[in-house]
């Protein structure tokens, strides 16, 4: 089998994967796409392993350990989206702003007083 | 003898560090102080420490100066001594600093790169002779200030800076080196600011040293660059080899530094473009007038004048300048003072008066005749000055307006006023009479041959004849507003809750009495040492105009002596009285436009540097609103835009590598 052939498979599925990433708000499906794109990762990794007939298969060794990670990431991530429905209410991206710049007409009138306690909360962990 | 010079320069200096930092110590007492919330018992503590630290003070301050004055004597008479009871001229002293008979010591030789400075001393008969002066007027300064502030906060600090006024003094005197020399002048100049503005609580007090400071300063930036141009064209500072290198110089470089020089001596002598620090240097304690406004500093000019006397008479136009200057400032001074109501002005303008005949006498190329005058003038105007203070003490008002009559209350105060205003008018027993006359011939023989042209000859000698008439005309006036007349009453202003409204005219108590009897013994006899030169036609010519000008005035105080003899001027009297619109005509040329450029600068400062920076800071501030705009928060977003990033970084790679 030529290996163009899971090079497009896999090239699809890192583009639905980034496609999902971008896209979708559900964080879960988001959590899902990014597994998509490991997985097309893998495959690369698992056909250049054979058409190169690497002696010592590093390809598919480095594929376990991913898999291996990957099983890992999944189980932090859906724990971190657990506790934000927890806290939150929701699991949709595009309502998860914390990370914005306060806007100009709330944030703007103490704007410094603002930055001096995020700085002070850094430096106290 | 250079050791003894060095003890009459270290010890007025040694009692100043002294005074400044010991009279108060150990017990680190302060004295109350006028806003300060203190009770009865207290504040009767604090007053009796500031006694306390008054008297200690008192004792550090007079005693180094009487030993420095003693020195200075013996220093004076050796130098006499040893050069042979001076033959020649009517005084005890020779032209110049490269006399034979100078004696020259020095500490130290400063290597500066270019040309040495060499830390030493002088002692000729000039140097001798003044020091003798200013030692002996500091020391009745001295003890008379322990009387006129008895019981002054300050009084500790005061007369510490009269100690070391009189080190800065003794220096210049001594000085070997030109550069030494301006250190000493420069420190006198601070302490006569300090001193003028002894009183600061009143504004009007601190504006007076301000202005002498920044007056004085403006003459002193030349006279230290006149320095540099002798010292460099002889390449050393020492005034003997400036002097022995003149000879050699281009008329120019001569002409330039005298010049520059002469910019100097019109400030620290208040002659006539610099002049208007001096009336106004009045606001300060009487003592301090007497020492430094009218005996020792402000003679410095003329006595650096004399001291390189050779280098003047080798410049020509600088000579005529000094001379033009002598006479618009010995009459229009006297003018002024025949004005004025207040008794220390009328002093301070005869002082620029007599300062412009000492000039006039260098002009005229006579230094011994200047430095004679100089010798009783700081003699007799000290005195004056001090009986000032005496009949001050006692009125409670500057103002001649409100004296009069005083010659019984106070006897020992009008007898030795009576000395000074004769020495000051020049009238024949006193010293006056016969450093004048030496000056008026000098001024005479400058006319029909000289270093100076004939058209400022002839100026010179006319206004100096004018000036005697008026002279005896201002004397005269103050002495009958002072001594004579009915007493007059004027209210004073309000004092302050708790003071006594009191006219204490008893005679003033023995520290200050006995100074004036000390000082008038040489305003009276020190004229004769030049009794031998007196030239008895020009001496008759000179007290018979003096007579003339007194006699006016006693005519005029006579058919009414309740007023103001000043108003035989007539419409002159109040340009005279307003000093010619000096002080006018230097504020509108001068000071409007220094202030309103500084006001100018300021606003730029504010406006365009300041802008820059803050407009700068507004600039960053408004650009980073519109990066801002893409921290939304949307984390989909963030990742698509490093997408992107990696995207354009591999198309980039693909393409260009």
């Amino acid at each position: 089998m030529h290996v163009v052939y899971p090079a497009v498979v896999s090239a699809l599925l890192f583009s639905i994967g980034v496609y999902g990433v971008l896209a979708r708000r559900n964080t879960i499906l988001v959590l899902m796409s990014v597994e998509l794109m490991l997985n097309a990762v893998n495959l690369n990794l698992v056909a250049f392993d054979v058409w190169l007939r690497d002696r010592l298969h590093g390809g598919q060794v480095l594929t376990l350990f991913v898999i291996v990670i990957a099983a890992a990431e999944v189980g932090l991530g859906l724990a971190i989206i657990l506790a934000l429905y927890r806290n939150r209410r929701t699991v949709d991206l595009d309502r998860l702003r914390a990370l914005a710049e306060p806007a100009p007409g709330d944030g703007a009138a103490s704007p410094a007083p603002g930055r001096e306690t995020a700085a002070r909360a850094e430096e106290t962990p | 003898m250079i050791t003894t010079a060095a003890l009459v320069v270290l010890l007025p200096f040694l009692a100043a560090v002294a005074g400044l930092l010991g009279s108060r110590w150990p017990r680190h007492v302060r004295g109350d102080h006028p806003g300060g919330a203190q009770t009865g018992p207290e504040r009767a503590e604090a007053e009796r420490a500031d006694l306390a630290a008054g008297r200690r003070a008192a004792w550090i301050a007079v005693v180094p100066t009487a030993v420095s004055a003693v020195l200075a004597v013996w220093l004076a008479f050796t130098r006499w001594a040893e050069s042979g009871h001076d033959p020649g001229g009517p005084f005890p002293f020779e032209a110049g600093g490269g006399t034979p008979g100078a004696v020259t010591g020095t500490l130290t030789v400063i290597d500066t790169g270019s040309v040495p400075i060499s830390l030493g001393l002088l002692v000729d008969g000039l140097a001798a002779t003044i020091g003798v002066l200013v030692t002996l007027v500091a020391l009745a300064v001295q003890t008379y200030s322990v009387g006129y502030l008895h019981g002054d906060r300050r009084y500790p600090s005061y007369s510490a800076f009269i100690s070391l006024f009189t080190s800065a003094m003794l220096l210049v005197v001594y000085a070997a080196d030109l550069l030494v020399l301006y250190v000493g002048w420069e420190i006198m100049g601070l302490c006569s600011y300090l001193l003028i503005g002894h009183w600061w609580e009143d504004r009007a007090n601190s504006r007076a040293a301000v202005k002498a400071f920044l007056v004085t300063r403006l003459g002193d930036v030349g006279f230290l660059f006149g320095i540099f141009v002798l010292g460099t064209a002889a390449g050393s500072f020492r005034i003997a080899d400036v002097l022995a290198a003149v000879p050699g110089m281009s008329s120019g470089t001569v002409v330039a530094a005298t010049m520059l020089l002469l910019a100097g001596v019109a400030g620290k002598s208040a002659q006539v473009p610099l002049h208007t620090w001096l009336p106004d240097a009045m606001a300060g304690p009487t003592p301090i007038s007497a020492l430094i406004h009218a005996a020792t500093m402000v003679a410095a000019g003329i006595f650096i004048v004399a001291r390189l006397h050779p280098a003047f008479l080798a410049a020509g136009p600088t000579l005529d300048v000094l001379a033009v200057l002598a006479a618009l400032g010995m009459l229009g001074a006297a003018l002024a003072a025949l004005a004025q109501d207040d008794l220390k002005r009328v002093l301070a303008y005869s002082t620029i008066s007599q300062l412009a005949y000492m000039a006039a006498a260098l002009a005229a190329g006579s230094d011994s005749a200047a430095v004679f005058h100089l010798v009783t003038h700081g003699a007799f105007k000290a005195l004056l000055f001090l009986c000032a203070g005496a009949v001050i003490h006692a009125v409670g008002s500057n103002l001649m307006s409100a004296m009069g009559g005083l010659r019984r209350e106070l006897p020992v105060t009008f007898a030795t006023m009576t000395i000074g205003f004769a020495a000051l008018m020049g009238l024949p027993p006193a010293s006056g009479f016969f450093s004048k006359d030496e000056v008026l011939v000098a001024v005479e023989r400058a006319v029909a041959q000289g270093p100076l042209t004939d058209a400022a000859a002839l100026l010179l000698y006319g206004s100096a004849l004018a000036t005697v008439a008026v002279t005896g005309a201002y004397a005269t006036r103050a002495w009958l507003r002072t001594f004579f007349g009915q007493r007059a009453v004027v209210a004073l202003p309000e004092p302050a809750p708790g003071v006594a409204h009191v006219i204490d005219t008893r005679e003033a108590p023995a520290t200050m009495r006995w100074p004036l009897i000390v000082l008038a013994v040489p305003a009276l006899l020190l004229g004769f040492a030049g009794l031998s030169g007196v030239h008895w036609g020009t001496a008759a010519l000179s007290v018979a105009v003096a007579l003339l000008g007194a006699g006016a005035v006693y005519a005029v105080w006579r058919s009414d002596p309740l007023s103001d003899p000043a108003r035989m001027l007539g419409p002159f009297r109040v340009p005279c009285e307003r000093a010619f619109y000096a002080d006018s005509a230097y504020r509108a040329l001068f000071a409007r436009p220094v202030l309103a450029l500084a006001r100018l600068v300021v606003r730029t400062d504010d406006r365009v540097v300041d802008g820059a920076v803050r407009g700068s800071g507004r600039a960053a501030l408004g650009l980073s609103g519109l990066v801002r705009l893409t921290q939304n928060g949307n984390a989909q977003l963030y990742v698509t835009g490093l997408l992107a990033g990696v995207l354009l970084i591999a198309v980039g790679a693909v393409v260009f590598g």
